[in-house]
């Protein structure tokens, strides 16, 4: 219950959101994870930090790199994933409802 | 509440099917999907380029919350009034490979219609990335659902 509530948190910064969208495409190293932000590198470090303890995120040496990557397996137990994607599309469609609604009764 | 808006991905397939339900007349809905700037209202960014017919193309350029820019693009390869739209989709510069979407739109009454999206992915492990990717806005809701639910047990 503990672990939970703390992954919600840990994805409630934008800075970590960004971080897992980031790596959701590709495994990167700190450095070039920290390259996409204006953030100081000793903080990134620690959102990182904190993404690994929670499980979002896993490393994976690969010679004297560290990789971050995604741990989906993860993300998927902890939020039922297919749900944000089906509520973005809900909203786009409720939008486009609404907006044609008004635009007939021009 | 019932969901208007269902997605079925089925394990092991590299497609998934996007449905909706819209208290829209056919006529109107397919027109939100027709005028560039009904496309742009809707669908919450900018139309640099539109030509709804065969051969044709778009391009849509959205901003991010942090102010990023983000291209998308494809090619129009059939675009049949009030009946279908098929078309090509990327997202540019992300290692996302272009993917294929054929639109059905279907009369259900005078004043309902109904949308159905078909989506196919270069594999099963792209289709699955699509979904887990944790788009910022959807992580957002379900935080803050979760914080509804957590709230009320308090």
């Amino acid at each position: 219950m503990n672990l939970r509530r703390d992954v919600f948190q840990a994805i409630a910064d934008p800075t970590r959101r960004a971080i897992l969208l980031l790596v959701a495409s590709q495994s990167m190293t700190a450095g070039a994870i920290a390259s996409n932000f204006d953030t100081a590198r000793p903080t990134v470090s620690k959102h990182l930090q904190i993404l690994t303890e929670c499980e979002l995120l896993e490393q994976k040496q690969n010679g004297r790199e560290i990789y971050y990557h995604l741990n989906a397996k993860n993300m998927k137990e902890v939020a039922d994933f297919i749900e944000p994607f089906r509520k973005m599309w809900d909203d786009r469609f409720n939008k486009l409802e609404s907006i044609m609604k008004k635009y007939k009764k021009k | 509440m019932e969901r208007k808006t269902k997605i079925h991905a089925e394990d092991g397939k590299q497609e998934l099917v996007i449905t909706r339900e819209f208290d829209l007349p056919l006529e109107l809905l397919f027109k939100a999907y027709d005028e560039p700037e009904l496309v742009a209202q809707w669908m919450g960014t900018n139309v640099l380029k539109l030509e709804n017919k065969k051969h044709g193309s778009y391009h849509f350029e959205t901003t991010d919350p942090m102010g990023n820019k983000h291209h998308f693009s494809g090619t129009i390869h059939a675009f049949v009034p009030n009946q279908k739209i098929t078309r090509t989709f990327e997202m540019e510069n992300t290692p996302f490979p272009a993917q294929l979407e054929f639109l059905e739109f279907e009369k259900l009454t005078d004043d309902t219609s109904k949308l159905t999206m078909q989506i196919v992915y270069k594999s099963i492990e792209y289709r699955d990335q699509m979904l887990q990717l944790p788009f910022a806005q959807g992580i957002n809701m379900a935080h803050n659902r979760i914080q509804e639910i957590t709230s009320k047990l308090k």
